[in-house]
């Protein structure tokens, strides 16, 4: 894409220091520890500040990747972190999860010999280095403008949308369903890949800018969009994420031992179970453990049960490792960490004792056939192929559909047909006046980037709405 | 945060009633309706019907039994202490219809449940057989308030020490017989709700129950509350709680709410030793 030669480069990629696996897969601390200040500057120096950066294609909000490297190998941190926070509100939470390898680093030209710059690394170095260093300076706020915003959700798309809004004058609140703001980054994301505290000082932060928050408030149940509009409200932004769990749908579904992602995670994540009986919430403590699915939330939900202390635990998939839509580094960390990978393989029952516990399941192979809809090749099964897997804990993470709490209670926003709210690609309006909506409730399950650039692009639609009119 | 305005201990200290301060929550709650409470910052998320709702003061009344570490804890806070999270109104309200003749039928805590449902039968024109029962005489929860809300209350303890002495469910029999009952609502512990949806069956009187599996969030996102209802996995925190008892897979019901039990149990000796020590 980019007409920039790739140079040879000499110096290999900086790893990141990480804990030992052995170590780590018993722990909750965070894997990867940081690069220091030399590795961030040594790392920034591979960059080679093409002219036209294929990097920034690959990033769906366009962060200007040669531009914030640059002042890191110059050592201007404040400005490096700075620049980043115009385009990203939340570095350290992206340097961490976004799946680099097919955004940003998989475009970067340095990747076409040998290793690309390790963009993620040094995005979560700014963030790390303003956290421990930086003054908590606030960025300067518009006059106040009268305009009160309601963002439903606090999740990255919501927290954008309400940073945005804020800075820009207008008066912002947000409603969040839990007892806790962050969405999927403290329910969801385990503590070891994302601390809680680096979610935690971001929404201080916007408090601190005065953006209001109401825990506890279920939107669709405790008040209404519309109760919301007549309370004063000029504009509502909906970013609720997409919180409705899938099952197999096979025999055997409900026994004791067989539990969504959502709540397997939520437990061990937002109520801390992993440190029952010291807090009140319980965890089934498996030892021989399954996790069905392949993606971001089975690495986090396998890693979880690992670290809780299951002899074993394996990832049942019914395609194959290339198909695998986790994160290249959560893969790795994973069977780094001995969790087994089950490929080409699906369960078709699950079975249990009479007490109604889980203690197997019946799984089939498969083998791969004609690309699907999704252009991925179908797995069909092989006849004949039936086999037993033992395991006291089964955890679905074969993904998640939308939460009609919300949307049932909100007839005039249309819906598309699996109930996701319809709104316009680039601003976010949904056929309802007054409301925007964007992140996992609008595309399905996606990424915190694409959920956060969502609330961006939104909020300057809200933004355009308030002062000049829809 | 949410205070405590009003405190109440009955049956001998087994049962407390809690009025909090909930004025969002008061403004929109129905009978039939539930909230999660949180006491505190480590806390687990309990699910509590509301018994009341006061919408002028802004005020939630729960009444729950000391079963566990939760409870405890929560039985331990005072008048004027908060707790840290109340989350609701959550689940779907009591569908209410004027059907004619209901019998209105409640064990243990689940009184506290059937309380509202069966005042707003009776506002609504039902006439309303009320059945409630305990173990024990001294076990036995708002019996005046039940009186109140229905035009004929029976009470039934198993030990005989007041009313009738058995279980609610021969009361129970004896109403069907007399005829034209055309619905039976039944709140109360698993085993008797599905007792007495076994004899309304043959009697062919529809029959709803509400169901109180373990939950987390309340809202539909964990599965974790999943029931089975004419073989379909409901979840019961948004598709109930309360559900044609007729459908109900109790006995999976009974097994899935035995998960944590060993867990529980330790950490609820946990917070008894702590106590004593105290
Ligand atoms: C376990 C897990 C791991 C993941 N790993 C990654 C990763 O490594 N990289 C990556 O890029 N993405 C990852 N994702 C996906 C990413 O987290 C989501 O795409 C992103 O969080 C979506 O953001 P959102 O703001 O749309 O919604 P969410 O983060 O889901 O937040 C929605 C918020 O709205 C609240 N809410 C819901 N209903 C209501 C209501 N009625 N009223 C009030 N509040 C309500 C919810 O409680 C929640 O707090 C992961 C997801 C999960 C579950
Ligand atoms: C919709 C709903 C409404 C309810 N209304 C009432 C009520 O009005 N009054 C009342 O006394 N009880 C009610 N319950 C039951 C009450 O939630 C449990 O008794 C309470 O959670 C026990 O917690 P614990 O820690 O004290 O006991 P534990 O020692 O934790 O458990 C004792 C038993 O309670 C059940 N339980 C445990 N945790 C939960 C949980 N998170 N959710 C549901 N059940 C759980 C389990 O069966 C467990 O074996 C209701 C439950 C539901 C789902
Ligand atoms: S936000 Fe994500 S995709 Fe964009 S540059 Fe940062 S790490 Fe790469
Ligand atoms: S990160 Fe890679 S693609 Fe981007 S500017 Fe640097 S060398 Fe070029
Ligand atoms: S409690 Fe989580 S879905 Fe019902």
């Amino acid at each position: 894409m980019a007409d920039t030669p790739a140079k040879p480069v000499k110096n290999p990629r900086i790893p990141m220091p990480e804990q030992d696996p052995k170590v780590r897969a018993r722990n909750f601390l965070e894997v990867p520890t940081g690069y220091t200040h030399k590795m961030a500057q040594d790392e920034a120096a591979r960059c080679l500040q093409c002219k036209k950066p294929a990097c920034v294609q690959g990033c769906p909000v366009g962060v200007d990747i040669p531009g914030f490297i640059n002042l890191i190998a110059e050592g201007e941190m404040t400005k490096a972190i700075r620049h980043l926070w115009t385009m990203n509100a939340l570095p350290a939470v992206c340097g961490r999860v976004c799946p680099q390898e097919i955004q940003c680093e998989g475009l970067c030209v340095v990747g076409k010999k040998g290793e690309p710059v390790a963009i993620g690394n040094l995005e979560r170095y700014c963030a790390d280095y303003e956290r421990a260093h930086g003054t908590g300076e606030l960025p300067p706020k518009a006059a106040p403008t009268g305009k009160k915003v309601a963002v439903v959700g606090s999740g990255p798309s919501g927290l954008t949308v309400a940073g945005d809004l804020i800075v820009r004058g207008h008066d912002v609140t947000i409603y969040e369903a839990f007892h806790k703001a962050g969405g999927v980054l403290v329910y969801g994301i385990p503590e070891f890949r994302l601390p809680k505290e680096i979610v935690a000082q971001e929404i201080n932060f916007l408090e601190r800018l005065g953006v209001k928050l109401i825990c506890n408030a279920v939107v669709g149940r405790t008040v209404s969009l519309d109760e919301l509009f007549d309370e004063g409200y000029d504009a509502i932004y909906v970013g609720v994420g997409a919180g409705l769990p899938r099952f197999m749908n096979i025999p055997g579904e409900n026994l004791v031992g067989i539990l969504s992602a959502n709540e397997y995670l939520t437990r061990a994540n937002l109520m801390k179970a992993y440190k029952f009986p010291d807090v009140d919430t319980p965890i089934p403590m498996g030892k021989k453990v399954v996790v069905l699915g392949a993606g971001n939330v089975a690495m986090d939900a396998a890693r979880t049960a690992m670290r809780l202390g299951a002899d074993n635990v394996k990832i049942v998939y019914r395609r194959s490792r290339e198909e695998m839509p986790a994160r290249a580094a959560e893969i790795h960390h994973a069977e780094e960490e001995g969790i087994e990978m089950f490929l080409l393989t699906n369960p078709t029952t699950y079975l249990g004792n009479d007490k109604g516990r889980l203690t197997g399941m019946v799984c089939l192979r498969m083998e791969l056939g004609e690309p699907d809809d999704s252009g991925r090749r179908r797995p069909v099964p092989i006849k004949g192929s039936e086999f037993e897997i033992e395991c006291d804990l089964c955890i679905v993470a074969v993904g998640s559909g939308a939460n009609p709490l919300l949307t049932s209670e909100t007839p005039d926003m249309r819906l598309n047909k699996w109930g996701y709210i319809i709104a316009e690609e680039k601003t976010g309006k949904t056929t309802k006046k007054g409301v925007w909506a964007g992140g996992d409730i609008v595309t399905g399950a996606a990424t915190v980037i694409l959920a956060m650039g969502a609330g961006r692009q939104a909020a300057t639609s809200m933004h355009d709405y308030l002062m000049l009119g829809w | 945060m949410f205070k405590i305005v009003k405190r109440e201990e009955m049956a001998e200290g087994t049962v407390i009633l809690n009025e909090i301060e909930a004025p969002a929550i008061a403004r929109k709650a129905k009978p039939g309706q539930f909230v999660i409470l949180k006491a505190n910052e480590d806390g687990e998320r309990i699910p509590l019907t509301m018994a009341e709702t006061d919408k002028a003061k802004g005020t939630i009344t729960i009444i729950y039994m000391v079963v566990g570490k939760s409870t405890a804890l929560f039985r331990d806070l005072k008048v004027g202490d908060s707790y840290q999270d109340v989350i609701g109104p959550l689940g779907k309200p009591t569908h209410l219809e004027k059907k004619g003749k209901v019998i209105c039928i409640g064990g243990g805590t689940g009184v506290a449940v059937l309380h509202p449902i069966t005042r707003a039968m009776k506002e609504i024109g039902n006439e309303v057989t009320c059945i409630i029962g305990a173990r024990t005489k001294d076990l036995l929860i708002l019996e005046k308030q039940m009186k109140e809300a229905s035009h004929d209350l029976r009470v039934c303890t198993d030990d005989g020490s007041y009313g009738h002495h058995g279980f609610v469910t021969e009361v129970m029999k004896e109403v069907l017989e007399q005829g034209d009952i055309k619905e039976v609502v039944a709140i109360g512990p698993v085993p008797m709700m599905a007792a007495v949806c076994r004899i309304t069956r043959e009697y062919d009187v529809p029959t709803l129950v509400s169901l109180n599996p373990i939950m987390v969030d309340g809202t539909g996102m964990c599965g974790g509350c999943r029931v089975s209802v004419g073989g379909e996995t409901k979840f019961a925190c948004v598709d109930g709680p309360e559900f044609d008892g007729h459908k109900v897979d109790f006995d999976e019901l009974w097994l899935r709410l035995q998960a944590y039990l060993e867990d529980e149990k330790k950490c609820h000796k946990e917070y008894c030793n702590l106590h004593k020590v105290q």
